[in-house]
């Protein structure tokens, strides 16, 4: 249940192409999440899978069976919109039940997995209110608790949490991974955050202008970018890049290191620079450092104590080890 | 204490708006009143005195006063009924992306701009003459006799004529109403298995309510006080005579005055019944 495999799936509007052939498993079980900047074609690539569009080319299997024609109401799978996308004149109660009376489940079944969703997800006090009266994550559990009555072989999500303040966002992500943990249903999982990726991902899959940068695990992809495009989408803050004499001295176009892998002493280091703006968060301190080698400025991690301010001759030793290599198209080197 | 002085100002900005208003709506419905209680015949006798209650309950007790209140309930029930479900099929039609939608759309509207009369006479003469209307032929290429409309069926003719001319003005409110919807939500029923008719039934007709609501108040306001396209066609003959109509008889044709008004009280109480009605049973749907 929940094998869901891409194959050359492509997807053009008109003469503009949006997504050229891709291909893509995701296993049984697993939470796959998408990436990449706006407009990359994440959206849709999710609404391809869910039926909503139709592939301009290729096939989509759902556990084995060719689903390319298949209407998305056939093809047993959840979604959760970006705008909740509730019926605003139903209650609570019958919004989650919906699904089940167009199935035509009997009224007994019906009325007790609408409960038992409503006590998963904390509901059951809401039933009878209208989505109007409910605050956006009452909403977006709301259209969870939609999903999870019909026991989809695996569930859709478009940045369900992009329209959720910052706490919140924290949150609903906890709750979703619970979820998932316990439904141990394939998630598919939209997001332009990276930070969601990283912390709920079984498997990421970066995206740019409709192509798959990488696929990997959030690890895998933290550690061995396969590119200079995933290198600076996954990590925050992102990683630095240095071109010229630096890079050279690696045998490399560019070199990539990440914040947390250089070490800011006010004594001496590999590189020496000044301090631009300092960020102090209490637990960490990130320093953006101009040096003369390089146009941008260079950002630092460093412990929440250190006492260097704006102006200040700061010298940065990197991690040797942890150097990304890249060459002039941009891939990883070695 | 600024909004309370702002209040006070508002007030006076206003009142010279709100004076004249009242003036207008007033003076038309004093005079009425005054009439109303006088026996005014201005081409015998003139004004004759006071008379009373005798002009209210001669208009009621009139043969046609009952068949009349009739008339006008039927055309308006078959007018909103025909233009709502009209509209709303056409509504969603229009709503489909399709070649030439632009056009379409201005044809769609086209008859609201088609003046009562003109568009009366266009029916009556183009469309149901028993005799070179193009229905009289439709008729006759089946073999059938024609219908004589405006006799045999007299007020579905009406209804059919006022609806054509009403039609567009549901529709386009229908559209906007349609085009509010948000497309998400038709997704996500479509993924929930609703098949197309149960979309219609619980996602696209809910939020259509409100928009039926204003195009049943607005038209039934409109649709009470009908008068052209009877007046051009049947005259008030063949059971077509509505309140309205039998008022303007009353004035023009009896040149009764007094008579005239106390029916045009009765217009305004019978406006008054049927906004009650329409308020109770379909105003809740604006409050949501
Ligand atoms: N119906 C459509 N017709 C034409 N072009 C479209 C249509 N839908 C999407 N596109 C284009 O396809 C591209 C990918 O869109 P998509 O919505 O998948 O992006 P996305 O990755 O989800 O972005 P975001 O993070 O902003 O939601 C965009 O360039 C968009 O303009
Ligand atoms: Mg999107």
């Amino acid at each position: 249940m929940g094998h869901i495999v891409l194959e050359n799936v492509e997807k053009s509007f008109g003469e503009v192409t949006v997504i050229p052939p891709l291909n893509l498993e995701m296993e049984d079980g697993e939470f796959v999440v998408f990436v990449g900047p706006s407009g990359c074609g994440k959206s849709t690539l999710l609404r391809l899978i869910a039926g909503l569009e139709d592939v301009t080319g290729g096939t989509i299997r759902i556990d084995g069976q060719d689903a390319t024609a298949v209407p998305p109401a056939k093809r047993g799978l959840a979604m959760v919109f970006q705008s909740y996308a509730l019926y605003p004149h139903m209650t609570v109660r019958k919004n989650i039940t919906f699904p089940l009376r167009m199935a035509k489940l009997d009224q007994a079944e019906q009325k007790r997995r609408v409960e038992q969703a409503a006590a998963v997800l904390n509901l059951t006090e809401y039933l009878d209110r209208r989505p109007g009266q409910l605050s956006g994550g009452q909403r977006q559990r709301v259209a969870i608790g939609r999903a999870i009555v019909r026991e989809p072989s695996a569930f859709l999500f478009d940045e369900p949490l992009s329209n959720l303040d910052a706490a919140l966002r924290v949150g609903m992500r906890l709750e979703i991974s619970e979820l998932h943990e316990r439904l141990k249903t394939t998630m598919i999982y939209v997001t332009h955050d990276q930070v969601e990726a990283m912390t709920m991902a079984d498997k990421i899959v970066v995206l740019q202008a409709g192509r798959i940068e990488q696929v990997g695990s959030p690890l895998e992809l933290y550690r061995t970018p396969r590119n200079r495009f995933v290198a600076g989408f996954i990590g925050s803050p992102k990683m630095n890049f240095l071109e010229g004499p630096e890079a050279r001295k690696h045998d490399a176009q560019t070199i990539g290191i990440r914040p947390e892998h250089i070490t800011p002493s006010s004594s001496e280091g590999t590189w020496k620079g000044r301090v631009g703006v300092a960020e102090h968060l209490g637990s960490d301190t990130f320093f953006h450092v101009h040096m003369e080698e390089c146009a941008e400025p260079v950002t630092v991690r460093s412990g929440g104590e250190v006492d260097m301010h704006h102006g200040d001759t700061i010298y940065l030793t990197p991690d040797v080890e942890q150097i990304h290599r890249f060459d002039d198209q941009g891939l990883r080197i070695g | 204490m600024a909004t309370l002085h702002a209040r006070s100002a508002a007030r006076l900005m206003m009142a010279p708006a709100v004076v004249l208003l009242l003036g207008w709506m007033l003076v038309p419905l004093v005079m009425t009143l005054y009439f109303s209680f006088k026996r005014y015949l201005p081409l015998r006798g003139g004004d004759l005195g006071w008379t009373g209650f005798d002009n209210y309950v001669r208009f009621v007790t009139s043969s046609s006063f009952w068949p009349s209140v009739q008339a006008t309930l039927i055309i308006v029930g078959g007018v909103l009924l025909i233009t709502v479900v009209l509209g709303v099929l056409l509504a969603l039609l229009l709503d489909q992306p399709m070649w030439g939608q632009g056009i379409v759309r201005i044809l769609v509207i086209a008859p609201f701009f088609v003046m009562p009369t003109v568009s009366a006479l266009v029916w009556k003469n183009m469309f149901m003459d028993p005799v070179n209307g193009l229905f009289a032929h439709l008729w006759k290429f089946f073999g059938l006799a024609p219908l004589e409309w405006l006799s045999q069926a007299s007020l579905f003719s009406i209804i059919l004529i006022v609806s054509w001319q009403w039609l567009p003005f549901a529709t386009l409110i229908l559209l906007t109403a349609i085009q509010s919807l948000d497309r998400e939500q038709l997704e996500a029923g479509e993924i929930d298995g609703a098949p197309p008719l149960a979309r219609f039934r619980h996602i696209i007709l809910p939020h259509l309510g409100q928009a039926i609501t204003i195009v049943i108040l607005i038209q039934t306001i409109f649709l009470l006080s009908i008068f052209a396209e009877i007046f051009v066609t049947t005259q008030g003959s063949f059971g077509t005579r509505t309140l309205t109509y039998l008022i303007f008889q009353r004035v023009l044709e009896s040149q009764n005055v007094g008579l005239g008004s106390a029916g045009g009280v009765y217009a305004i109480i019978l406006a008054n019944i049927v906004a009650l009605f329409l308020m109770r049973i379909v105003g809740k749907n604006l409050d949501t």
